[in-house]
């Protein structure tokens, strides 16, 4: 027997489970359609050149309270791992101090760009934000939560009792876990929604010199991409820098595509879609991700407890009521 | 051997002593400095040996009490009531095993209780820790009336007896699903842990072979007793737990095949690869092996054979829950170059946590009444 989330709240509160919770919220957490307002980015990797602007924009603009990756009294969150002293900021993978990273996949000489043979092709990670994110539907207190009005999922970091279950059930390997402090936290992206108030965006959007990355509506992002899609390799075409509707654009030759928008599909949907020069695998990103809501996946064993739970209890008095009584008859009591 | 003989202070509880001190230190050191200074844990690998055997193992080897109790309280199979205090005392120790390594392991002990107040019924890891809660404090309530006897309080130890069956059904009610949900906890994460153990039927199996553990860890556990506290030998009681355990063993063996049949294919396990090879001791070891021994009626009957035939299913179970939480993971985990082995800090807190089973399982037999019926 299964049933919705509705139904299965119903049945807790009538069995008198439902004590001084917030489950409200709870309830609320694991939507399945796109927010109305949902906001996003859409990277072209053809376009980025590599410049890692967004990288460091990323952790200046985060560094402030509100920010992914503001600690009270640190500064800026460089790495510095292979320069003792340096001064170089030089992550080689994301962190719980770089939420955004560009890397490169290069084969042979590496002069093609967006080509697997002799080339390379540039890629940007960070937080995919899902339609359906697997974070928030398995974080035990709440911890992570889904925008309900745009979309961004993000931290909040007092609830946290760092089980780190995100960590395990995101596809995508986005969360990251301050080992190094004895108060630690969980670090991802979280779309710059700190800055949406003084009327800004997601600072790698802001500070992307080519439109590699853009910001805006998901709607039309989507849009954008199956535009870039249809046209012909060699056209020329105004790209638009920032964000999606700017008025700055650049003009441009079309690069050839893979035939795919990343994040259109996969875990059922994501607000961060990608296009690229090269197949996505390549460039280090999971083919075999499910094109499906993965919060479902355990929802299917939660919805069955109280059908378990009524069994167990009436199966259970049942057999005790009836072996106590074969004892009596026996006389064996 | 009488009660009084059991010496508290031997060579062998110096030791056990000697590791739980330095599990304390241990503990302290991951309290003050974190748990990147204690362990070897990493982005890659956020979940290490404190969760595959303290807790997810722990609890699967704790699964005796549920399956006891239930049978003498629910069952009437009065012919189990000599070991069902011990059986509840281990699983009770077990989960406080259980309950003490993940506070331990997760990055804000102090914050433990916010799933109580903060609910998410989406979460299984929400549905686990209020299992944890309630069970713990269940096996408490069973555990009571050797404390009650003890401190000589007959009023409560009258008002417990009362309740002990709805007690009891509540117990093996809340242990079915802890049992079930460890596994359920894998079942998002389809895209990462190895096809040979990954499937929507992984809850019941983590069912299954918890009631296959938890009787082989009784019978292991009531022959162990026996000649270290010099009992005889219940072969009656022994015979009885082999026998079930062939019925629950077959049935495992039913589902594992399914499950790999329907899933990566048969031929998926004799790859050759780590997680394949992995996969067939745990079959071999844990399964196939005790099945085939369990079938031949006259090992059944005898001592040695069983505690054989124990040791076998419990090193297989324990490996499952391994190859689930670490070994199945690698191949994803492994992709960002990252590797992960326990440090000396988390070896010595789980022999820790298992010192602590022991030794309180042992003051227990000394100072109450866990074998009662003249077994001594």
């Amino acid at each position: 027997m299964a049933m919705n989330r509705r139904d299965f709240l119903k049945v807790a509160a009538g069995s008198g489970l439902l004590l001084a919770s917030d489950i409200g919220s709870a309830s609320a957490s694991t939507p399945e359609t796109l927010p109305p307002q949902a906001v996003g980015i859409l990277y072209d990797a053809t376009l980025c050149i590599g410049c890692k602007s967004c990288m460091v924009n990323c952790k200046t603009y985060n560094s402030v309270p509100g920010g992914a990756l503001f600690l009270k009294g640190r500064d800026i969150p460089y790495e510095t791992t292979h320069y003792e002293q340096g001064i170089w900021d030089a992550p080689v993978d994301l962190s719980s101090r770089t939420v955004n990273i560009i890397k490169v996949s290069k084969s042979g000489t590496a002069v093609n760009k967006d080509s697997t043979e002799n080339g390379y092709s540039f890629v940007k990670q960070h937080c995919m934000h899902c339609i359906s994110p697997a974070c928030v539907s398995v974080c035990p207190v709440g911890a992570l939560k889904k925008d309900p009005v745009n979309g961004v999922v993000y931290y909040v970091e007092d609830r946290c009792i760092g089980c780190r279950y995100c960590m395990i059930a995101c596809p995508f390997k986005i969360p990251r876990y301050e080992y190094e402090y004895a108060l630690p936290q969980v670090r991802k992206c979280q779309l710059c929604h700190h800055r949406y108030t003084e009327g800004k965006y997601s600072a790698c959007c802001e500070f992307c010199p080519t439109g590699a990355s853009i910001f805006g509506k998901v709607v039309d992002l989507r849009k954008e991409a199956q535009k870039r899609l249809s046209l012909k390799t060699g056209e020329e075409y105004d790209f638009p820098v920032q964000t999606v509707d700017s008025k700055f654009t650049m003009r441009r030759q079309v690069s050839k595509y893979i035939n795919h928008v990343y994040g259109q599909t996969e875990a059922g949907g994501t607000q961060y879609l990608m296009l690229a020069g090269v197949p996505f695998d390549w460039i280090g990103f999971n083919k075999n991700i499910d094109k499906t809501f993965l919060p479902e996946l355990t929802w299917a064993y939660i919805s069955k407890i109280p059908a378990v739970a009524a069994l167990v209890i009436g199966a259970g008095t049942l057999t005790w009521a009836i072996t106590s009584r074969k004892n009596k008859d026996k006389g064996e009591s | 051997m009488n009660q009084k003989d059991i010496k508290v202070i031997t060579p062998f509880s110096t030791v056990l002593i000697f590791i739980m001190a330095a599990g304390g230190l241990v503990a302290l050191y991951r309290l003050l400095f974190g748990l990147g200074a204690a362990t070897n844990l990493n982005d890659a690998w956020p979940w290490g040996l404190w969760i595959a055997f303290d807790v997810v193992g722990g609890v699967a080897l704790a699964a005796g009490g549920f399956i006891i109790a239930g049978a003498v309280y629910i069952f009437n199979w009065k012919k189990y009531k000599p070991i069902v205090r011990a059986a509840i005392m281990n699983t009770f120790l077990g989960y406080l095993m259980a309950a003490t390594s993940i506070t331990l392991d997760i990055g804000h002990p102090f914050r433990i209780w916010h799933p109580m107040v903060m609910w998410q019924v989406n979460s299984i890891m929400f549905i686990v820790a209020i299992h944890v809660v309630l069970y713990t404090s269940t096996l408490a309530t069973e555990a009571s009336p050797m404390f009650f006897e003890k401190l000589k309080m007959p009023t409560a130890l009258k008002f417990v007896s009362k309740i002990m069956v709805g007690v009891v059904i509540f117990g093996v009610l809340l242990s079915t699903l802890h049992q079930s949900s460890l596994g359920a906890v894998f079942l998002i994460a389809p895209s990462k842990l190895s096809a040979l153990w990954s499937g929507s039927l992984l809850p019941y199996m983590f069912l299954v072979s918890a009631v296959l553990l938890g009787l082989n860890m009784v019978s292991f556990e009531t022959i162990l007793s026996g000649r270290v506290f010099k009992h005889k030998q219940p072969m009656d009681i022994l015979s009885g737990l082999a026998r079930g355990s062939l019925i629950v063993a077959v049935l495992y063996f039913v589902m594992k095949i399914w499950q790999l049949a329907t899933g990566p294919g048969i031929g998926a396990a004799f790859d050759g690869s780590t997680a394949g090879n992995m996969y067939l001791v745990e079959m071999l070891v844990g399964v196939i092996l005790p099945m085939i021994l369990l079938m031949m009626k006259d090992l059944r009957s005898r001592v040695n054979s069983i505690f054989t035939i124990n040791l076998l299913v419990i090193a297989g179970i324990v490996l499952n829950r391994f190859n689930v939480a670490i070994f199945g993971l690698a191949d994803y985990a492994g992709r960002s170059g990252m590797d992960y082995f326990p440090s000396v800090m988390e070896f010595i807190l789980t022999m820790a946590m298992v010192s602590f089973a022991i030794l309180a399982f042992k003051l227990s037999v000394k100072y109450l009444n866990v074998f009662p019926e003249g077994q001594h």
